[in-house]
């Protein structure tokens, strides 16, 4: 689709053509009005989850790919089966066949929020110069992010740490409805977010996070590989895990390979509860499971030799196999797909072409 | 978890390195009037403590040093004399705020009682063992979000709050020299758990812990050989911070940091230069410190601070006492600490 210049962009965007916004949606895409002025300069891959033979409606003027079943089945053949059906977790096809460096993905229930100052908060920028600058994973910032205009490392930082690591991921928040559980949805239905924490920090190398993907930045070169989505939804015995696996797999690969992940700004407005009595049965297996998933990804150790993210990837699948196999036969399942995906993302990002092949479509 | 701290369990320790303490007292009036104080007056002061009145307080001074020391090479001068507040008190908890710093407001304007919220952070439980992303889940409108384990949900004891400054922040001199200009206006509306393992500089300008669990692992171990009277002139707290820190992870309890803030003032930057040169040292410092933190493991059988401090003095003095010899006195202040936590009876509350 060529895109449509808009005269109402006041500023330039960073990296332009360095960044896919990819959104999966299964309803329709009105939400992108409000960002158009955020977002029309870039260029969306957008993933259609559900029946392909529904039309999405884009609004005009963007620039976009956009990706149903069908293609998903037609690009990646048999290998289609490592990507979820009738689950957002399918947005991951996105960050596969996006040639770009860096990536959003943000949900189609996100809005633009505003500061404390009623501003109206650019995410995508703010994701940007979170990407762009380090992050200090080695020891913590009592001031948080030290590379923020007013602030800096504190009296005791070591200088020797204060260059920081690569920044691989930029995990943002969300005002109003918060990201919970069935369980904590279902005892606290009134509870909105209204605490805007005016911060950035590294998440401390060695410590594992819930990851959401409702409104999240990466690198593609420096992790891409790692944010498998998992299988999710339709025939599978779990839902609303999808970004929780892939962020623990993300963390554990970014600490061996020294990069950094960052959380905090910025917020999006989520508009949206999802049913939690819907929500309580795609997650109940989680529940139980994630007391077993969280201290085998704590306890995992990757050998010197996963010197890239797909062997170390590759070497995660083979323990999740080992160390999840016996809690139920999903986790086999689960590490199959592993290897699928990172068989297909090689296949459709071979070594040194990161930007210059064609698009799938 | 949550549990209830009473005001008769909190010693507020002030160290007066300047003898008007005054304005300090008045303007902290309305936070401070309902606790007991402990005033230490730095033993290299020679001037009395001007103190108004109103205060339930008790002040020690070089004398009593001396007489509780008997014999201890412990160094108290400068803001090391906070320690000795921490030794002298018999309550469970302590706040401490330096003579420098004022009542900060927040984003609304209103004033901050930075020792109702080392209370709350501290009769809250922490969460160190998995980072939540919308910080403190035990706040008011927060909650832990989706994928956190609900085995984790409990938390654990929560032992030190460290808060954070307004105006001034605790950088060092070298920072300080690059900008000095430069004043911290941001006002971050949270409270977190810093995680299991992770180690930070410890600021002593403003925190509240748990004496009676952790007060021997607050120890005035490191001074540096140019060691000055202002806190970017020092790194003993940032020393007893990580030591603070890894005992904390070994005892399963935790650690918190972020509100509340205080409002530090403004000094004259001129002195930055000084200050570099006698604070150069402990930057230095820094760069075997942190590597050497980071690596201790703590024996199964260390089972209270008093053993863990002790422990860590052995490895200060096998891994660092060969490198400078601020280390090895950091060792003997260490262990001559736990004598003196022990011979003074300070865990009995």
């Amino acid at each position: 689709m060529a895109s449509k210049e808009s005269p109402s962009v006041p500023i330039t965007p960073l990296l332009k053509d360095e960044l896919d916004i990819v959104i999966p949606t299964i309803r329709n895409l009105d939400f992108l009005e409000m960002w158009r002025p955020f977002f029309q300069p870039y260029h969306l891959i957008i993933v259609q989850d559900g029946d392909p033979s529904k039309t999405i409606n884009v609004p005009e003027g963007f620039d976009y790919e956009l990706y149903n079943r069908n293609d998903i089945n037609r690009i990646l053949g048999p290998k289609a089966n490592c990507i979820s059906f009738k689950d957002s977790a399918c947005r991951c096809f996105g960050y596969m066949v996006s040639k770009k460096k860096y990536i959003y993905t943000i949900d189609d229930d996100c809005f633009v929020a505003k500061d404390p100052s009623g501003k109206e908060i650019n995410a995508l920028e703010q994701h940007i110069k979170n990407l762009l600058c380090p992050a200090t994973p080695f020891f913590f910032n009592t001031l948080y992010d030290p590379y923020r205009e007013g602030a800096d490392f504190v009296r005791g930082y070591p200088f020797s740490l204060r260059e920081g690591a690569p920044t691989a991921v930029s995990h943002g928040l969300w005002l109003n409805i918060p990201d919970y559980d069935a369980p904590t949805q279902l005892v606290k239905p009134r509870e909105r977010n209204e605490r805007y924490v005016d911060a950035v920090l590294t998440i401390p190398k060695g410590t594992l996070f819930p990851m959401c993907g409702m409104n999240l930045g990466f690198n593609r070169e420096l992790i891409g590989p790692a944010m498998y989505f998992g299988l999710m939804g339709d025939g599978q015995p779990i839902g609303r895990y999808d970004d929780m696996w892939a962020g623990w797999c993300v963390k554990v690969i970014c600490d061996h390979l020294g990069l950094g992940v960052k959380t905090g700004l910025p917020y999006i407005w989520h508009s949206k509860a999802s049913n939690p009595f819907v929500n309580l049965k795609k997650e109940y297996n989680g529940i139980f499971w994630q007391e077993e998933m969280i201290p085998f990804f704590q306890a995992v150790v990757l050998p010197k030799e996963c010197s890239t993210v797909q062997k170390c990837y590759i070497e995660l699948s083979k323990q999740v196999r080992e160390k999840l196999g016996k809690i139920d036969p999903y986790f086999n399942k689960l590490a199959d797909a592993m290897v699928t995906w990172i068989e297909a993302w090689d296949e459709l990002n071979p070594s040194g072409a990161a930007n210059g092949t064609a698009k799938g479509k | 978890m949550s549990m209830k701290i009473e005001d008769s369990e909190v010693d507020i320790v002030i160290a007066a390195l300047c003898p008007n303490l005054t304005s300090f007292l008045e303007e902290w009036q309305p936070f401070f009037s309902r606790f007991h104080l402990i005033i230490v007056k730095d033993p290299d002061l020679e001037d009395d403590l001007q103190i108004p009145a109103g205060f339930d307080h008790q002040v020690y001074s070089k004398s009593d040093m001396e007489r509780a020391l008997s014999g201890s090479s412990i160094n108290f001068s400068g803001h090391s004399c906070h320690y000795f507040g921490y030794l002298i008190s018999r309550k469970k908890y302590i706040i401490s705020i330096d003579d420098d710093c004022h009542p900060a407001r927040d984003n609304s304007g209103a004033l901050v009682d930075p020792v109702a919220q080392h209370i709350t952070n501290l009769q809250t439980p922490a969460t160190p063992f998995f980072f939540n992303t919308l910080y403190d889940p035990f706040c008011q409108g927060a909650d832990f979000v989706r994928g956190y384990p609900f085995s984790l949900r409990n938390g654990v004891d929560c032992i030190l709050s460290c808060g954070l400054w307004l105006n001034l922040a605790d950088y060092d001199a070298p920072t300080q020299i690059v900008k000095p200009n430069e004043r911290n206006t941001r006002y971050v509306d949270a409270v977190m758990t810093v995680p299991i393992r992770a180690m930070m500089p410890m600021s002593g300008i403003n925190i509240g812990f748990n004496r009676e669990v952790l007060g021997p692992a607050l120890v005035p171990g490191l001074r540096l050989v140019g060691e000055g009277k202002r806190r970017w002139e020092t790194v003993e707290d940032i020393w007893s911070g990580m030591c603070a820190k890894v005992v904390c992870d070994h005892l399963g309890c935790g650690v918190k940091s972020g509100l509340p803030y205080v409002w530090r003032k403004d000094v004259d930057a001129g002195n930055a230069m000084e200050s570099l040169k006698k604070e150069w040292e402990g930057v230095k410092l820094m760069e075997e410190i942190v590597p050497f933190f980071q690596s201790v493991r703590l024996p199964a059988s260390a089972i209270t601070a008093e053993d863990c401090v002790v422990a860590i003095a052995g490895m200060v003095r096998e891994k660092l006492g060969t490198l400078n010899p601020v280390y090895v006195q950091a060792a003997n202040a260490m262990e001559a600490w736990v004598k003196l936590w022990k011979a003074v009876g300070s865990s009995k509350v």
